[in-house]
């Protein structure tokens, strides 16, 4: 087997930074450039931000894989210069669960939309909690179905206007962080596009967890959500954010709900310790199993001669 | 390469159908299953569940039938040899993830221990009548290949045979059992894993300069690599170029999409596996496969005892179907008597392939129960004298 040392680590300019070069862009696919998303979308905004807790946690760029859903946010997979997955929607959480009990040595993210990941893939959102998985989830949150045409999701505040309630919706909607927490996750956080530095810490932290950790990054969705809800453009959304957003680190999560027009309650609100499914696995087996016990790591040679 | 020794239980041992599938898989590399619970095919994952912490590797039951067959997946692309096991309402919560397997060339076992359908319908009882949905049942065009124990003997070899095909191809491999070859208890004889060929994983050895993770080299599997290996790639259920990044063009969907199906196509001399018996002076050939083929056994041999020209053609690869096999017999044979635990679906394929050139007569049976030999014995005695 190959054993390819990315040099990418020791170029992070976190000593002499070269303004001619993007820091960002040694961890992105320029020849998938142009990407899809609008303008004022949020989605590239969370990478950049992904990105820099890339540089900032030193993590093992070899060991670290994506996995993507489907929806705008689906994409991210597409461009980043990672071990990326591409699945199918609502399934990132099962597919990366796979691929870390097959290697537990990899760093698995998964990186999708509100859509992909609570409403067709909400099931194995609260079981990867549940379990405690050691999956470090994006959630970004545009409130909305976006790619294929501002639909009602689950995330999406009451009195919304969208193309599936054209006369404003009525059923109340998720609060992620709430779910997520009651499921089982160590660590929670929510941010907004325009809190990119914070975003980047948080990504940061999760790194450092063992266990299941959830982002969520409220963000705008100009073409769909914004226009229809006559909230204006990216900018607008950016002074919404700064101006509606308070940080409330450790706040009930039972308090964060989101509403159409108010205040958005930010910040780290869960980073609790618990045993991952991995560690609780091995300390299970070991206990009635003891020396028969051959551990779980698929060795390469019984795979590939 | 030879089997891994610890994943043989070598011996001679009395098992069941469904034990003797998880003897297979693990004798053939299998380190990671993904399940959720059904009937009558939880006892795979049940044994796998006990046996792989001894072996090395790990079992997780799931959420559901859409969990277990995308985990299973992101199990292989993490570098193990992966499968589930579910039954006719789990199999149609799996068709989504087969059509991602065939899409992105993941190396993969389903199998199915067939149940009387359609919904619930019978979760005890014997049937044949997922035979289509293995083949159909995802949505695009796409190939898989799908093979028919016959026995618990059968169970552990042709199971070693699907991870074969499945690493040789890239391909996921539908295992295509039924309730009654499942729960039946027979000898099965384990070899020594030096005695048993397991098809590695047609991993790269390019650099990461080089390695394009959809390029094929003219054999039109592509190398595969893993995550965590260094190569940066990119997998995606979407229409993809050599890259493996997405591209919507009708010219790129068209070399993809005909690729998937050629690289079964083109080999499907070698993948038909079938057994013959008495085929030489044959007037009629019942084409049978699973537990039908065992009782056809006994119509055929009371047809012939009663001097009839009657021979066995048992197929023990479904898909791709051996057509060839049968417009060679149809060329020369009156006719094709097919039984099976449903209301006809691989009928339809010995008539096609029969092309005209011999007639074909369905013994059908809605399942719950395998049939009686004398209602194939009775269709046998009426197609010689067709």
């Amino acid at each position: 087997m190959l054993n390819i040392l990315d040099n990418r680590l020791d170029n992070r300019p976190d000593n002499t930074p070269d303004d001619t070069v993007n820091p960002v862009e040694q961890f992105l696919r320029s020849d998938r450039m142009p990407h899809i998303w609008c303008p004022g979308c949020g989605i590239g905004t969370t990478v950049n931000s992904f990105a820099h807790a890339l540089i900032e946690s030193k993590i093992d760029l070899q060991s670290l894989a994506l996995v993507s859903g489907i929806g705008c946010t689906g994409r991210v997979a597409g461009y980043v210069k990672l071990d990326s997955f591409h699945t199918t929607h609502g399934r990132a959480i099962p597919f990366a669960t796979g691929l870390k009990l097959a290697n537990p040595k990899l760093n698995v993210v998964v990186y999708s939309g509100d859509g992909d990941l609570s409403a067709i893939g909400g099931n194995h959102l609260i079981h990867a909690a549940r379990r405690n998985i050691d999956l470090k989830v994006i959630c970004v949150n545009n409130l909305i179905y976006a790619m294929t045409g501002g639909q009602t999701a689950p995330t999406t505040p009451s009195h919304a206007t969208t193309s599936t309630n054209p006369y404003g919706t009525f059923e109340p909607a998720f609060n992620l962080p709430h779910l997520v927490e009651a499921a089982g996750a160590v660590y929670v956080a929510r941010w907004t596009t325009f809190h990119v530095r914070q975003l980047a810490r948080s990504i940061s932290e999760a790194f450092q967890k063992k266990g299941f950790s959830f982002i969520e990054v409220i963000s705008p969705c100009p073409t769909l959500y914004q226009r229809r809800n006559k909230m204006g453009d990216g900018l607008d959304a950016m002074k919404y954010y700064k101006e509606k957003s308070k940080v409330k680190h450790g706040a009930p999560t039972s308090e964060v709900g989101l509403t159409l027009n108010g205040e958005i309650v930010v910040g780290k609100f869960v980073d609790r310790d618990r045993p991952d499914y991995q560690t609780m696995m091995r300390a299970q087996y070991v206990e009635t199993l003891g020396e028969r016990y051959l551990g779980d790591e698929v060795e390469t040679e019984c795979v590939c001669g | 390469m030879k089997a891994d020794p610890r994943g043989v239980l070598t011996g001679t041992h009395f098992l069941d159908g469904d034990h003797a599938c998880c003897e297979g898989a693990l004798a053939a590399g299998a380190r990671f299953a993904a399940g959720y619970p059904i009937t009558p095919s939880t006892e795979v994952v049940e044994r796998f569940a006990a046996r792989v912490p001894t072996v090395g590797g790990c079992f997780i039951q799931m959420e559901d039938e859409l969990a277990a067959s995308i985990a299973l997946q992101g199990g292989v692309w993490g570098g193990a040899k992966a499968f589930t096991v579910t039954s006719g309402p789990g199999f149609s919560l799996m068709m989504e993830h087969i059509g991602y397997a065939a899409m992105t060339e993941t190396p993969c076992v389903f199998v199915d221990v067939q149940r009387g359908g359609p919904s619930t319908g019978l979760p005890t009882l014997p049937a044949q009548a997922d035979m289509m949905q293995a083949r159909w049942g995802s949505h695009g065009d796409y190939e898989i290949i799908a093979l028919c124990p016959n026995s618990p003997q059968e169970c552990f070899d042709l199971t070693i045979q699907a991870f074969n095909f499945a690493e040789e191809f890239r391909v996921p491999v539908m295992f295509m059992m039924d309730e009654v070859v499942g729960h039946m208890t027979e000898k099965v004889v384990i070899p020594p894993a030096d005695e048993i060929d397991v098809t590695p994983r047609k991993h790269t050895h390019k650099s990461v300069e080089d390695y394009l993770p959809y390029s094929t080299n003219g054999d039109m599997v592509p190398e595969m690599a893993h995550a965590g290996d260094g190569y940066n790639f990119h997998v995606t259920g979407l229409t993809h170029d050599e890259h493996g990044y997405p591209n919507m063009t009708p010219q790129v969907q068209d070399k993809l999409v005909r690729r998937l199906q050629n690289k079964i196509r083109s080999a499907a001399d070698r993948i038909c596996l079938f057994e013959e018996d008495r085929l030489d002076d044959a007037d009629v050939v019942v084409v049978s496969y699973g537990i039908t083929s065992r009782v056809a056994q006994r119509a055929i041999d009371a047809a012939r005892d009663q001097g009839l020209k009657v021979g066995k053609l048992r197929l023990i690869t479904a898909w791709p179907f051996p057509e060839k096999k049968i417009a060679e017999l149809a060329a020369h044979v009156k006719a094709f008597v097919v039984p099976e635990l449903n209301l006809g679906q691989m009928v339809h394929e010995v008539k096609r392939a029969a092309d005209g050139n011999a007639k074909t007569f369905a013994v059908s049976h809605a399942g719950g129960a395998v049939h009686n030999p004398d209602e194939i014995l009775n269709t046998i005695v009426e197609a010689s004298r067709c």
